[in-house]
């Protein structure tokens, strides 16, 4: 589902922010310059190697671990037609994570390392996927909100520099586009619908607000590796930039709800052009990025059993596999 | 061939219905927990067939019944009393192996089920069984695989697949037990005699057993009752979440 | 042990008969059954084909991009391979 400016700490050596001068490393930013795509066996440097496999694994982490708070309605969703519709948005996360971590992979890392850094707590995912989903109406509000300001991150990287990251990226808008759609439907039958509903809609809205605008990461002032990442190709539009392009869609699609946005200082600015809104509660991002959000833990356990659950099962399939290959060089000789 | 009154083909269609919706039910709490992630994907084409299998069967159940009922209406606003699913899709999940042993029993003979109904006189229920038969052949084939994966797999994977086949068993009978609604429903054409399709059921069921290295559990004593509304206790668990919504706000639109 | 994926494959697609098969992605499988059926699943769920290879990863021979430019830029000045290369005065027809 999305990506988030989880920008490494200033002061982490492990990924260098500065562009070498080698020959190298020039003729790679010219590359970058002009727009050409870089494939897997391409030279690349380390630096910019790192912010990938960190960045397109967070994104798959956050697709995986983005499957359990709305997997959590589909056995409660409440009409058929839900449920058949939840069951393939969950599927198409799974399917997502799938072709993210496949991209990673062709930078020469294998998934059971990228999982490993998952159940470990040493990979992040979207810090949005830590929050809970108690009613029915939380569905339509990460359809509308979430998946809305996740497409409007993702469109962006379907121009990444890096070839099979765009090339995942344009696959999952694709199949993306009617997530949000399912979403914003969900809100307009809760808003027609019982004052019980409405109640629901309204409630779903004031949580989810502002958890959707820190998904765009922090201020582009406290966000030092973006400025590197736009220089290579991997980001093309910054994180303020981005959240003042989500409000402004947002607000009239609220509107036309009927719904009230938890925001006192939320006014259209006629000078500049856009909304202006309140300020966001980093402390809040930092809190839940570092594991103190309300499902951190229960998000990574649910992971670490499906995992451990699942190993006799992953094992049989390849002492079967091996089973058979050894038969058959047996038949053949 | 006679006539048979449109009670029966809706009790008939309820049977078939809530077999594929329960099913669909057990296998989407699944998801987002699978052993891989491809096969976490897998589980849930599987469970999406199902649940439109049941979406088809049941919608055209409410229209015979002709009392106004959709599919959510029968879906959500009956008690388990009244639903007509086989104990087998009731069974919890449990583990991988479980779950794969219930998908294979079921699929084994479900598969021959829609085959033969392709033949029903009744063209609503030939054209729905000429659309599940595609479907669940690919469900066949992905339980029979993964049987055969787990059962000739590890030491310990192939306990498991072996414990869960031998715990399931009992629910299998159920499948093949002809009553006087479905004995009118064959002289009419409509369904086909469940005995009939036993013979194919077993010979697939044996053959990958076998392929699997497995044991073929002995024929004990047959739970049943799913198809006349008595039911295990999993089902009021299963209705309680899914119904849950529409339960609390009657006649709110979603 | 736990820890040990199960292998990487490559899965090409043909979306429709006339096409040919086109390269759409990765996934991973214990075995070669496993990993078309995980192709169809994960790649196909919206009707994008109508028949599946899969190919280990590892089978996979490629070029390297290190010798890109001996490779490929021998060609680039053999111009008289395409048609345009050939003034035709536009009167003459059907050439």
């Amino acid at each position: 589902m999305y990506t988030q400016g989880l920008d490494v700490k200033p002061g982490d050596k492990a990924i260098p922010l500065e562009s070498g001068t080698s020959e190298a490393e020039q003729g790679f930013q010219g590359r970058i310059d002009r727009d050409d795509r870089i494939e897997p066996k391409d030279w690349m440097p380390e630096g910019y190697r790192k912010t990938l496999i960190r960045q397109i694994s967070q994104h798959a982490h956050s697709e995986v671990v983005g499957m359990l708070p709305e997997g959590n309605w589909i056995t409660r969703a409440p009409s058929l037609r839900r449920k058949a519709v939840l069951l393939a948005k969950v599927q198409d996360e799974a399917g997502h994570g799938l072709y993210l971590y496949s991209a990673a992979e062709t930078l020469g890392v294998s998934r059971a390392e990228l999982v490993e850094q998952l159940l470990s707590g040493k990979a992040k995912y979207s810090s949005i996927f830590n929050y809970p989903t108690t009613t029915w109406a939380d569905i339509g509000a990460i359809g509308w909100l979430v998946d809305g300001a996740a497409i409007m991150n993702q469109i962006p990287l379907c121009r990444c520099s890096y070839g099979p990251y765009a090339r995942a990226m344009i696959r999952i808008c694709k199949e993306e586009s009617f997530h949000q759609r399912q979403g914003y439907e969900i809100m307009l039958a809760l808003s027609r619908g019982s004052d019980a509903q409405k109640a629901m809609a309204q409630d779903a809205l004031d949580r989810w607000w502002w958890p959707s605008l820190m998904m765009f990461g922090p201020s582009d002032k406290d966000s030092p590796h973006s400025a590197q990442s736009m220089r290579w190709g991997i980001k093309r539009i910054s994180n303020d930039d981005l959240r003042q392009k989500f409000v402004d869609v947002t607000v009239p699609q609220a509107e036309y709800l009927g719904l009230k946005m938890p925001d006192p200082d939320l006014a259209w600015n006629e000078a500049r052009g856009h909304y202006d809104f309140g300020a966001i509660d980093w402390e809040e991002l930092k809190q839940v990025i570092s594991g103190n959000g309300p499902c951190n833990k229960s998000r990574m356990k649910a992971r670490r059993d499906a995992h451990a659950e699942g190993a006799w099962v992953r094992e049989a399939a390849l002492a079967h596999a091996e089973k058979r290959r050894a038969r058959a060089l047996k038949k053949a000789g | 061939m006679t006539d048979i009154a449109k009670d029966q083909l809706f009790e008939y269609l309820l049977r078939l219905g809530d077999s594929s919706l329960i099913l669909g039910q057990r296998l989407s709490e699944w998801c987002g927990h699978g052993p891989e992630l491809e096969e976490d994907i897998a589980l849930i084409n599987i469970a999406l067939d199902l649940i439109g299998q049941a979406r088809s069967l049941l919608t055209y159940a409410g229209e015979v019944e002709g009392r106004g009922r959709d599919e959510d209406g029968l879906a959500f606003l009956r008690d388990g009393t009244d639903y007509r699913n086989l104990l087998l899709v009731e069974q919890p999940n449990q583990d991988f192996a479980y779950t794969i042993a219930r998908q294979f029993l079921f699929d084994a003979f479900h598969l021959e089920q829609q085959r033969a109904l392709m033949g029903s006189r009744d063209e609503t229920l030939a054209a729905i069984a000429g659309k599940s038969v595609k479907e669940v052949t690919y469900h066949l084939r992905h339980s029979s695989e993964w049987l055969v994966r787990l059962g000739d797999g590890t030491p310990l994977s192939h306990g498991k697949m072996q414990t869960a086949l031998d715990d399931l068993w009992m629910y299998s009978g159920e499948m093949f037990e002809m009553d006087a609604l479905e004995a009118a429903l064959a002289e009419a054409g409509v369904a086909p005699d469940r005995a009939a399709l036993r013979p194919a059921w077993e010979a697939r069921v044996a053959a990958v057993i076998e392929e699997a290295t497995l044991q073929r559990p002995d024929d004990g004593w047959m739970q049943s009752g799913g198809l006349r509304g008595r039911h295990s206790e999993h089902l009021g668990h299963i209705l309680a979440e899914m119904q849950h919504l529409q339960r609390a706000h009657p006649g709110a639109q979603w | 042990m736990s820890s040990r994926d199960w292998p990487l494959f490559e899965v090409f697609i043909r979306s429709r008969n006339g096409l040919s098969h086109k390269h759409v992605g990765s996934l991973h499988a214990a075995d070669a059954g496993m990993a078309l059926e995980n192709a169809r699943d994960v790649y196909t769920r919206r009707a994008e084909g109508v028949s599946i290879w899969v190919v280990p990863s590892t089978q996979i021979v490629a070029s390297d991009p290190g010798e890109k430019d001996a490779f490929f830029e021998p060609t680039a000045d053999k111009i008289y391979r395409h048609p345009t290369f050939y003034d035709i005065p536009d009167d003459v027809k059907n050439i």
